[in-house]
């Protein structure tokens, strides 16, 4: 886990209130519960853990990685004022689709999650259910400075300061905001990765789920959706 | 001599595999070419194949229920069944298929067979999308089944008959023999049905890739994706062939077949880079409209 401790969030525990029922400080157990719901809504969604499925070895392995670097579909979700410059991706002069990227509007198909630049909090609620709703393996890819350290809105009242806190990250492209090129550079690094089989963020996000969803309880206040967006 | 029920199961199955293979180049080389006339370099020919060892590569999935997952399996009847029925390569053992079994409405059939549930597993998913979509292609397959349906009308009273393979024996001798030429209006309204049947421009509403998220199979990822990936180039070769047979004199060879399904395919390509979309009412306006009445002009011709 990153030790960055700059996120105001974490450096105060008692900066989120915390609603009756919620889950105490980190490292607690964590019951996973759907009382932010109505009643009627509660049977509508999932009420168990995200399970870890892999990493797996082997040489079929190794092809379906081959596989899934050549095919990323990006979950078109522009979070920051970074998404501006996925644009210009899909034109002719930078043309993603000859790497095998493409866009893909709904999180059920995609496989590449871009945090496009600052996360509001509003955002990142957002941002938590559809990463949660893609299936894994999936990756993250976050673009600017904004997603590593806050950038420039380091000190905002409703930003998040470092994306990892709340969904692991596979790839940073840093800069703000980073030109096309960067994002290109970006992707073949994921592709780099994923062909190594490092990029195993779904595995991690569910082996420290408690861990993330503490974090992002502490920022969502409202939270009036289930813990896991199933 | 006529082959063995085993035989010929087997044959099926290598005239399937062989659909699936070209229909899957087919899509990938024709999004290549798009890609080429927006001054792209494009992905490559074999993304397609990339995509589908992807989606079913996938470690986890999920279902809405037992609809949700006979979705695709329907849509998958639909392809193979529409392809079984139709000869794919006139008097070839292999490609013949079983098209000595079933007729021209059979097939008329299995092709909205697929739709229809399609619809049905979609809405299953939940999704307010998947419903927006699933409404939006059955209003525009209802519009252009119309000049389709008044086409396969005008020649099937044009030849006497519902069987493809007599159909197509009827064309054979010389390109002058093709219902291309023998029958114009009745290819131009079922042309028109094509596009609309394809889904590209101007007709790609359905699946609108930006603004409803991909249409109807919004909810579907994994292997159910997988499988409608695949199913989408089962269907696209069923249809060419289909088409080849009925207006373009068939074919007797593969190469010819592939020669033709591919430039029957280009004419969507043609249009779909030359137009920009249609709304939904605007899409049934104009099926209902001219390709309509050149529809009912093919029936009147050759009715009295
Ligand atoms: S890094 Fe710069 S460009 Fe990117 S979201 Fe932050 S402020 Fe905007």
């Amino acid at each position: 886990m990153s030790d960055i401790k700059f996120t105001r969030a974490l450096a105060d525990p008692d900066h989120a209130l915390k609603p009756a029922g919620r889950p105490g400080p980190l490292g607690k157990p964590l019951v996973l519960a759907n009382d932010g719901l109505p009643e009627e809504e509660k049977a509508w969604f999932c009420d168990a853990y995200p399970t870890a499925s892999g990493p797996y070895k082997g040489i079929l392995e190794n092809f379906l990685n081959w596989a899934r670097s050549k095919s990323l579909w990006i979950l078109g979700f522009g979070t920051g004022c970074g998404a501006i410059e996925l644009r210009p991706l899909m034109t002719s002069r930078f043309d993603m689709y000859r790497f095998g990227i493409q866009p893909r509007p709904t999180p059920r198909q995609s496989s590449v999650f871009v945090i496009g630049g600052y996360a509001s909090v509003k955002t990142l609620k957002r941002i938590v259910r559809s990463y949660e709703q893609m299936m894994g393996p999936k990756f993250v890819v976050a673009l600017g400075s904004c997603t590593i350290n806050g950038g420039m809105y380091w000190d905002s009242y409703n930003t998040i300061n470092a994306i990892e806190h709340y969904i692991p990250v596979d790839v940073y492209i840093a800069g703000c905001m980073p030109r096309p090129e960067a994002l290109l550079a970006g992707f073949k690094e994921l592709q780099r990765k994923i062909r190594r089989g490092e990029c195993e963020g779904a595995v991690k996000y569910a082996e420290n789920f408690e861990w993330y969803k503490a974090n992002q309880k502490k920022v969502i206040h409202d939270w009036n959706m289930p813990d896991y967006n199933y | 001599m006529e082959p063995s029920i085993p035989l010929r199961i087997a044959y099926a199955f290598a005239s399937l595999a062989v659909i699936t293979v070209y229909g899957l180049l087919l899509i990938g080389s024709m999004a290549r070419i798009s890609a080429k006339v927006q001054g792209r370099v494009g992905q490559p020919v074999w993304q397609p194949f990339i995509d589908i060892v992807k989606s079913s590569g996938k470690r986890n999935s999920i279902s809405h229920g037992v609809m949700f997952w006979l979705g695709p399996v329907f849509r998958l009847a639909g392809g193979v069944g529409t392809y079984m029925f139709v000869p794919a390569v006139l008097g070839s053992v292999v490609f013949q298929n079983f098209s000595m079994s079933g007729d021209l409405l059979l097939v008329m059939y299995f092709i909205f067979f697929g739709q229809l549930g399609m619809a049905l597993g979609a809405s299953e998913g939940g999704h307010p999308y998947s419903a927006i979509g699933v409404s939006r292609g059955l209003a525009q397959m209802t519009a252009f089944e119309v000049p389709f349906a008044l086409s396969i009308i005008s020649i099937a009273v044009q030849y006497g008959t519902l069987d493809i393979t007599k159909i197509v024996m009827a064309q054979q001798g010389g390109f002058l023999n093709w219902t291309l030429f023998t029958n114009p209006l009745a290819v131009v309204a079922a042309m028109i049905a094509f596009l609309g049947m394809s889904g590209h421009n101007p007709f790609s509403v359905v699946i609108a890739p930006q603004e409803i998220p991909i249409g109807p199979p919004t909810e579907y990822q994994s292997n159910l994706l997988g499988m409608l990936q695949t199913n989408r180039a089962v269907f696209n070769g069923a249809k060419l062939v289909l088409y080849m047979n009925l207006f373009f004199g068939g074919a007797t060879n593969v190469p010819v077949m592939v020669v033709k399904t591919f430039l029957i395919y280009f004419v969507n390509i043609f249009v779909g880079q030359a137009f920009p979309r249609f709304r939904t009412d605007q899409a049934i306006r104009f099926f209902l409209g001219v390709p309509t009445l050149i529809g009912i002009a093919a029936v009147v011709l050759f009715a009295f």
